[in-house]
């Protein structure tokens, strides 16, 4: 039962071919741009480093350090409130408001984060600034919370503001994608025995979302490392390991750092920043295979 | 434990249209009801008034009144959660929760509603449970297994068993064993025959062979044509509403003569 393959169907496959193929080669080439460019910083001595650094890895770590910690900062924020939204869109809201809602979180996720970053500045971080100095005087004793308060309000939590703001209307719209797919048979299943409304959202919509809540933190996590112009704007950095939240001397983050230093260096200084990039790249692919491990652990992957 | 239900001039609506019709029907307690008619007359929408699940569509209403032991279910101030507590449903096709174990889908109706219960009690309702469902020696090695790893029939069993451990006064049962091959459906047919020395039982089903082997009364509605509310047209003791029907539309669907 052989039938002639038609022009059609290998001009599509071979397209399809093609287009799979394309994005192995683009990941391909920068990995080994990354990687080539790199290895001359891997080992360069201090006259290659900006002042006060003797070795790569001590000019990198805090940068990692920095870039993990404003990305986490701002998931912690950023997960509840989305989950929060993503349910009373997808289960409590009427659908018209639900409707009128959800296009304006839509259209959030389309400001550029260059706005973001001039609304850090210029609005956040004065207006911040006060109970920045209020939490530090009442729960000072806290390590995280500890002074001296910066005067201007530029902190790395003000970051972790901004960039929870940047990533929630995402984290929100596939969440509430995915709670809207829960199966109505076990909806109803936890009703009939006599669920509240919270409880039938317990027992069904969540477990049903949880892979797919882990992916969109996830996605949401990787748009937060990546993110550069909102943290270069808002923070005035150092390269350091830092975790009080309220102080003016704050980490910054890879992406940041090289757009702030990019345009200053050459020789060997470029590969030195190219070299930290590498470490995001690797940093961001670790990211995603957990969340990959995470989601397929759980039996599902049908959140996304 | 169990109760008489009494409708009176119930009418169900989606919206603007109206589903059921000016229905007025008694069942009785520790009997099996069974709804029977054609496809669209409305009889699993009026199965779902009686726990008040209808109201669970957006847009879905209900006229008339739902009388449990005389206390009618949509009175103001009356909450659909404990209404739904007293009246336990069993689905067309099996819905146990996929991420709980077997125990733990028994004993999800228990522990809503904050309530806590004593582990050794927990242990003793879950096997009173799944012996009463016809399930225990099938599964009680293996009570920490999710429960999507049983058989359809066994999920619609633990499903039952699930809805008794909350002991209800009524059960409700929509087609049950559409979704279940004959083996299945047999063990679940001579399950409602032993629940129903406890329970009132009402169960809608599309199978008449079904109706006449388990229920002791059946209601048959029907529907004038397409868009027109579901009525019902007949309410008698199943013997006779197989035998000799006085409506000649029960008559002509009970024959098979169409539906």
């Amino acid at each position: 039962m052989r039938s002639p393959r038609r022009l059609g169907d290998r001009l599509f496959s071979s397209g399809a071919l093609a287009a799979g193929l394309l994005i192995l080669v683009v990941l391909a080439a920068v990995a080994i741009f990354l990687v080539a460019q790199s290895l001359p910083a891997l080992t360069a001595g201090g006259t290659d480093l900006p002042a006060g650094f003797t070795s790569f890895w001590s000019y990198v770590l805090p940068l990692v350090f920095g870039t993990v910690w404003a990305a986490v900062l701002a998931l912690v924020i950023a997960v509840p409130l989305s989950l929060g939204v993503a349910l009373f869109l997808s289960h409590y809201a009427p659908r018209r408001t639900a409707r009128a809602l959800g296009a304006v979180i839509d259209l959030l996720a389309a400001v550029p984060s260059v706005v973001f970053g001039l609304w850090g500045i210029t609005v956040l971080a004065p207006f911040v600034q006060p109970f920045y100095t209020f939490l530090s005087a009442a729960f000072g004793w806290i390590p995280l919370l500890a002074g001296p308060v910066s005067g201007t309000g530029r902190t790395i939590l003000t970051v972790a503001v901004v960039l929870a703001v940047m990533i929630t209307p995402i984290i929100t719209a596939l969440t509430r994608e995915i709670f809207l797919q829960t199966p109505r048979l076990n909806e109803e299943a936890a009703l009939a025995l006599g669920a509240t409304r919270w409880e039938m959202i317990r027992i069904a919509v969540l477990p049903f979302g949880l892979p797919g809540m882990v992916s969109a933190a996830m996605l949401g996590l990787g748009r937060a490392l990546g993110e550069t112009m909102a943290v270069a704007m808002v923070l005035s950095p150092s390269v350091v390991v830092s975790f009080f939240l309220l102080r003016s001397e704050n980490p910054t983050t890879i992406a940041a750092n090289i757009a702030l230093n990019f345009p200053d260096s050459y020789g060997s200084g470029i590969n030195v920043l190219i070299a930290t990039g590498l470490a995001l790249f690797v940093l961001t692919f670790v990211v995603n295979a957990v969340a990959r491990a995470v989601v397929g652990r759980r039996g599902g992957g049908k959140g996304l | 434990m169990s109760k008489r239900i009494t409708l009176k001039d119930l009418d169900a609506y989606y919206g603007s249209f109206r589903a059921v019709e000016g229905v007025t029907l008694t069942i009785e307690p520790r009997s099996v009801t069974a709804f029977i008619g054609p496809s669209g007359c409305g009889k699993s929408t009026l199965l779902r008034t009686l726990n008040r699940m209808h109201e669970v569509v957006p847009g879905a209403r209900v006229e008339g009144e739902v009388l449990l032991d005389g206390r009618d279910l949509y009175a103001p101030g009356v909450d659909p959660v404990l209404v739904r507590r007293q009246v336990g449903m069993v689905f067309q096709r099996p819905n146990p929760f996929p991420t709980m174990t077997i125990r733990e889908n028994v004993l999800a109706g228990v522990k809503l509603n904050n309530r806590r219960i004593a582990k050794a009690d927990a242990e003793e309702l879950t096997e009173r449970s799944l012996r009463g469902a016809n399930l225990w020696n099938e599964v009680k090695d293996r009570l920490n297994l999710p429960a999507n790893g049983l058989s359809g029939g066994q999920q619609q069993r633990l499903c039952i068993a699930r809805a008794i451990a909350v002991q209800p006064e009524v059960l409700l049962m929509d087609e049950p064993c559409s979704a279940l091959d004959p083996i299945s459906t047999l063990a679940i047919e001579d399950l409602i025959e032993e629940l129903k020395q406890d329970y009132t039982i009402v169960i809608v089903t599309h199978n008449m062979q079904q109706a006449s082997r388990v229920s002791d009364r059946t209601a048959f509605f029907n529907i004038a044509g397409t868009g027109t509310p579901g009525r019902l047209i007949e309410y008698d003791d199943t013997r006779v509403m197989f035998s000799r029907p006085s409506a000649q539309a029960t008559e002509d669907y009970v024959s098979g003569r169409f539906g």
